[in-house]
């Protein structure tokens, strides 16, 4: 790809987007709020402070993972819109070993709690991956439909069974025992679910470039026809690539259960999974890309809830902007070719 | 004739990213007359007719109807003059029936479509011109000569005056082109102009009133039907005198049967057809040519000895070894090398480099660790030695497959399945496509492997390519071995008999 | 279980049904020509919170209703100037487009949060008396809608143009005509009928505000979609039986029988599942073959 038009591109995407955080900046000023302000409090508390970075972190760390869970099939050339509903299993079945995990140290609860989550997610990835295996079901329609089914199951454990005793009032389990919370860094809120969000994009990256079995997964998503004729067991990765997008889901659920909210309720995801999939999208499921692109989707969730405190301007906010910063760059052409030329350069 | 043209076009370049398709062409068709667009594959000709479809936007030249300068910027601006366009891929869609297929290219429809009405319309036309075509039946369910039956209905309901087809005998069996070129002649003689795409001399020279020949974009010249001949005509597309792959010494002793097949039946799945009682066997250092109208069971053969179809009855042995139920990765490993036509969508990943499309068979020859890591020095190694045997120029190895050509494609997949131990080659019209130097290229590959003594099942539309290369021949028809023969001691017309099924003896 | 109590039954199915069948008839015209937009949630809260706010506002609620339908139109032409214009992925388009109705639609109808506004009026169906099948005009509408989708896709030439696009664009171009535009067309029908079927929920049926408040019918709507096979008289069954778990699930509670509402919420879903498993299977050419594809055009690309 041609260097100065790759340099002109980005130049004007950037352009455009400083436009959409102008237009944002207006649409405040015109409700009466201080957009500079606004700008200044969010750069001031989310980026210059330390707390608030941690608070961004924090936030990225389930969009890490469940830009996984979008990235993994994706290679395989599947897509995988599930990741919300994955996230719910993996928190459901994490939840399920984190209150039932007889009195282990930590360093054993924790490990075991998170496998419970990715195998709950897992299993969420390998329904539609095995019906897309048989032919008989798209994996986009399968997933689509357990993103609503996971959530329902969530719902009736936390208001039926798993329901806490001591909390009539709102619907959620008993807060999980200090050995199955996930420990954080020092006295900060970050924790350790961000680090194992690296760790998997690393290990992710180092699978699909580095192994036998990333070749063997790209070629099936490259083309499966002639994956067949070359002996490539077409049908396990696909299957594969469902659990394994799955399972990293199902981790970004219970981590974000075991790590923040420490119980599991219904109201643990403000659409995690569906901006996974957009940030790995957005990252044409290039690692380093994931590791951009969440960061800018958590600043400016991040700097919602900051707005939020600060200039009373409600949450739902962050979603227009998100919006329009996603709507600007789905209108160039060459975004695309702008996200595979970063992956390029990185496998380079 | 001194009328002007129907159709010309005059000064016609059209230019695609690497390729110019077609520089400075000049064509023309007048009212009843056959013209033939001749040439080998990429000459230009699809580019040329659609462009006179609107299909194309040419970079420059005009395109005049009865003498008018017409610019032609869409397929519906072409209907509207009148000129209508079968293509080779055919632009119907599986999912409507014949009727909605037909109704979607009426332009004076109504905006409410009766079934009833359009049924009983597409019923007189399809009876007045003898297509035989039911209007209520999806178009999937309808055999590849009914659906050209039906593009040519669909202009015929559109009054178009100029009918192009882009090579309308490709699909077709030999009986069901005679009848194509005979409703052809009747068009003409009813005043229609026909254009028609072929790489075949012979048809050509039978149907066509002139013919147009186009070699690498350019007109190479154009003739009346009844100043060609055929050695006129190979001038005008190659250029030179085409070498032929040299026939050479048949042999009559060979070593061990490689494969054998028994009575290989398989299970009819949508339109393939199955195999019955196919039994088929492969000797060391032998050359088993399969012939046959695409279509008849030759793919399926293919990809039974693969292993990608499991016969229902019937014993599949390799190497000695009872091989039915192997799956592929294992009739891989056991060396069965493949070559099927149209590397880019059947062998090798689009975007994958040449180097990754080689380790990409058996990878676990070049996996470190167990599968964590890559040889990649051992790989470059193989695919360079695989180069050298083969006497092929060397690709980049960084080169992305798609961005190669269709003949180094398949050089590519060559070197892949032919730089290992193997013991049987299969190739799938391993020729199709390609140019001529490509294609002599793998069938001295073939020859090569057969000179190490390994067996070699070489499916084949190409009577030529067969009858030079194979110490045997049989022959397909409706998934059965109707006829095995030697080349050396019989003859093209009578092979081609066979295809068809009409007197075999 | 008697009479009565089926009666209710299929009465509240029936007003559950029709704003979901709304955005389900209108994406079955979309994804006939080939768009799945998974932001028909977004659109439906844009036309409820819009058609609520101006029902407070304006005290009309037939004018609230068709604004509310038309923003929807107007915001998904956002989608159909990404998705046919600029080639952008349909499914990442539509999820940015969610986020943008959920959104917007939080912060317009913000300030009426608990406010009444101006209801549809109910015309009953069993005379004055009957509490039962009493339904606001877009209830009736709604039916008679999906009947003429029906007829609209299988009877007339632009019905048979839309699906020509749908299983092959270039074809249809070849055909003379305009993917483009039939897109388009149909991408404003698909926000209309997304922002009607939002404004009724809201002016007809709940007749209240609240954030969210759609609560998923979007993406149920598409999972209506597929179980109906892209076919509009089939989805009328579709939204019936969506409609009659939500109101069985209200029935039972109000009884206090045991049985956990997610069950009954978690039975549509899985019932799709398994329609598509069944019909799935060997069936060829039911989905829309060109389905989420990006039509570059004619020309094709170098390389």
């Amino acid at each position: 790809m041609d260097k100065n038009r790759l340099a002109a591109g980005s130049f004007r995407l950037l352009l455009h987007v400083v436009l959409i955080v102008g237009v944002f900046a207006l649409f405040l000023w015109a409700n009466g709020k201080d957009p500079i302000q606004a700008v200044r409090d969010t750069v001031r508390i989310n980026l210059l402070q330390w707390r608030g970075l941690w608070g961004v972190m924090v936030r990225m760390a389930p969009l890490l993972l469940t830009a996984l869970a979008a990235a993994f099939p994706f290679r395989a050339g599947l897509i995988n819109v599930g990741g919300e509903g994955q996230f719910f299993l993996g928190a459901l079945l994490g939840t399920w070993a984190a209150l039932n995990v007889p009195g282990l140290p930590q360093w054993i609860t924790v490990p075991i709690v998170l496998l419970a989550g990715a195998v709950g997610g897992g299993l969420w990835g390998w329904i539609p991956g095995l019906l897309r295996a048989r032919g008989w079901v798209n994996e986009t329609i399968s997933t689509l439909l357990l993103n609503y089914l996971a959530p329902l199951i969530v719902g009736y454990f936390v208001f039926g069974p798993w329901r806490a005793p001591e909390l009539a009032i709102y619907p959620q389990t008993p807060e999980f025992p200090d050995v199955a919370r996930l420990p954080a860094l020092g006295t900060t809120r970050l924790h350790v679910g961000f680090f194992i969000g690296l760790l998997f994009l690393f290990a992710y990256w180092f699978f699909i470039h580095k192994t036998r079995w990333g070749l063997e997964m790209r070629s099936v998503g490259g083309n499966p026809e002639a994956s067949r004729r070359l002996g490539v067991p077409v049908s396990r990765w696909v299957v594969l690539a469902m659990v394994l997008g799955g399972a990293m889901a199902g981790l970004a659920g219970i981590a974000e259960v075991a790590a923040v909210h420490y119980r599991l309720k219904l109201a643990i995801s403000p659409g995690y999974g569906f901006m996974g999939f957009l940030v790995n999208w957005l990252a044409g499921s290039n690692p380093v890309g994931i590791v951009l692109m969440s960061f800018v989707v958590a600043l400016i969730a991040s700097g919602g809830f900051t707005l939020q405190i600060t200039q009373r301007i409600p949450y739902a906010a962050v979603n227009v902007l998100l919006a329009l910063i996603l709507f600007v760059v789905l209108a160039k052409p060459a975004s695309g070719i702008l996200a595979k030329s970063l992956a390029r350069r990185w496998k380079a | 004739m001194d009328k002007s043209p129907v159709l010309r076009a005059e000064g016609i370049t059209k230019r695609f990213p690497g390729v110019v398709a077609n520089n400075r062409v000049n064509f023309d068709v007048h009212a009843g007359e056959i013209h033939a667009l001749l040439g080998e594959n990429g000459a230009g000709k699809s580019t040329l007719v659609k462009i006179l479809y609107g299909f194309y936007q040419p970079d420059s030249g005009t395109i005049s109807l009865d003498g008018r300068p017409t610019p032609i910027r869409s397929p519906r601006e072409a209907r509207g003059h009148g000129i209508g366009l079968v293509f080779q891929g055919f632009t119907l869609i599986p999912a409507l029936t014949v009727a909605e297929n037909v109704a979607l290219f009426l332009s004076k429809l109504d905006w409410y479509i009766s079934p009833k009405k359009l049924a009983a319309q597409i019923q007189e036309a399809s009876r007045r011109y003898g297509l035989e075509l039911e209007p209520k039946t999806p178009v999937w369910q309808l055999s590849v000569g009914q659906q050209q039956r039906v593009e040519l209905l669909k202009l015929l309901l559109t009054r178009a005056r100029v009918l192009i087809f882009d090579e309308p005998s490709k699909v077709l069996a030999p009986h069901e082109v005679d009848t194509l070129f005979g409703i052809f002649r009747d068009l003409r003689n009813d005043g229609y102009s026909l254009v028609f795409i072929t790489h075949k001399l012979r048809e050509a020279l039978t149907c066509a009133d002139r013919i147009t020949v186009l070699r690498q974009g350019q007109v190479a010249g154009s003739l009346n039907a009844q100043d060609a001949s055929e050695e006129k005509l190979v001038e005008l597309m190659f250029g030179e005198p085409l070498k032929e792959v040299a026939t050479r010494e048949r042999g009559s002793k060979f070593g061990k049967p490689i494969l054998e097949l028994v009575d290989i039946c398989t299970r009819a799945v949508g339109t393939t057809p199955a195999l019955r009682q196919v039994s088929l066997t492969v000797h060391e250092g032998e050359i088993v040519g399969v012939a046959g109208v695409s279509g008849n069971g030759q793919r399926e053969l293919g990809d039974v000895i693969l292993g990608l179809i499991k016969p229902t009855t019937g014993k599949k042995i390799f190497l000695s070894q009872e091989a039915t139920a192997w799956p592929p990765a294992r009739m891989i490993g056991q060396g069965v090398a493949f070559v099927p036509e149209d590397p880019l969508a059947m062998a090798v990943v689009p975007w994958f480099s040449v180097l990754e499309n080689v380790a990409l068979l058996s990878p676990k020859r070049f996996s470190l660790y167990g599968g964590l890591g890559m040889a990649w020095d051992k790989a470059r190694a193989v695919a360079r030695a695989g180069f050298e045997r083969l006497g092929l120029n060397p690709l980049p190895e960084r080169a992305r497959a798609a961005s190669l050509s269709g003949g180094n494609l398949q050089r590519l997949v060559l070197v892949r399945e032919l730089s290992r131990d193997y013991k049987l080659v299969v190739g799938l019209y391993p020729t199709r496509g390609l140019d001529v130097r490509s294609a002599n290229a793998v069938r001295q590959a073939f020859l090569q492997a057969r000179a190490a003594g390994k067996g070699v099942l070489l499916i084949s539309e190409d009577l030529s390519e067969l009858f030079a290369l194979s110490d045997r021949i049989v022959v397909m028809l409706r998934g059965q071995i109707v006829g095995e023969v030697r080349p050396d001691q019989t003859s093209l017309t009578e092979v081609g008999r066979m295809m068809v099924g009409v007197g075999h003896g | 279980m008697n009479g009565d109590w089926f009666l209710s039954w299929i009465s509240g199915a029936i007003l559950y049904a029709a704003p979901l069948l709304y955005p389900t008839v209108g994406e079955v015209l979309g994804q006939r020509t080939g768009m799945v937009n998974l932001g028909l949630e977004g659109l439906m809260l844009l036309g409820a919170s819009t058609s609520f706010a101006l029902s407070v506002r304006l005290g009309n609620p037939w004018v609230a209703v068709f604004l509310g339908a038309g923003v929807g139109l107007l915001a998904n032409l956002i989608y159909a100037f990404l998705v046919v214009k600029r080639n952008a992925s349909q499914l990442a388009t539509g999820l940015a487009l969610m986020f943008f109705g959920l959104g917007v639609s939080a912060l317009l109808g913000k300030p009426y949060v608990g406010q009444m506004a101006a209801a549809l009026p109910k015309y009953p169906l069993l005379g004055p008396r009957s509490l039962l099948f009493r339904y606001d005009l877009l209830v009736y509408v709604a039916f008679l809608l999906a009947a003429l989708a029906w007829v609209f896709l299988f009877r007339t030439r632009w019905g048979l143009q839309l699906r020509a696009v749908g299983e092959n664009p270039a074809h249809a171009y070849a055909a003379g005509i305009s993917p483009a535009r039939v897109r388009l067309a149909a991408a404003c029908v698909v926000g209309f009928l997304a922002g009607l079927g939002g404004a009724q929920l809201a002016l007809g049926v709940t007749q209240t505000w609240s954030e969210g408040m759609t609560a998923g019918r979007g993406f149920i709507a598409i999972a209506l979609v597929i179980f109906s096979r892209w076919n509009p008289l089939r989805a009328i069954v579709g939204a019936i039986l969506f409609g009659g778990a939500v109101v069985l699930q209200l029935q039972l509670q109000a009884r206090g029988i045991g049985i956990s509402p997610f069950f009954l919420d978690m039975f549509p879903y899985v019932l799709t599942l398994f329609v598509l498993l069944l019909w799935g299977r060997g069936v060829r050419h039911t989905a829309p073959a060109s389905l989420g594809r990006v039509y570059f055009g004619t020309e094709e690309r170098g390389g």
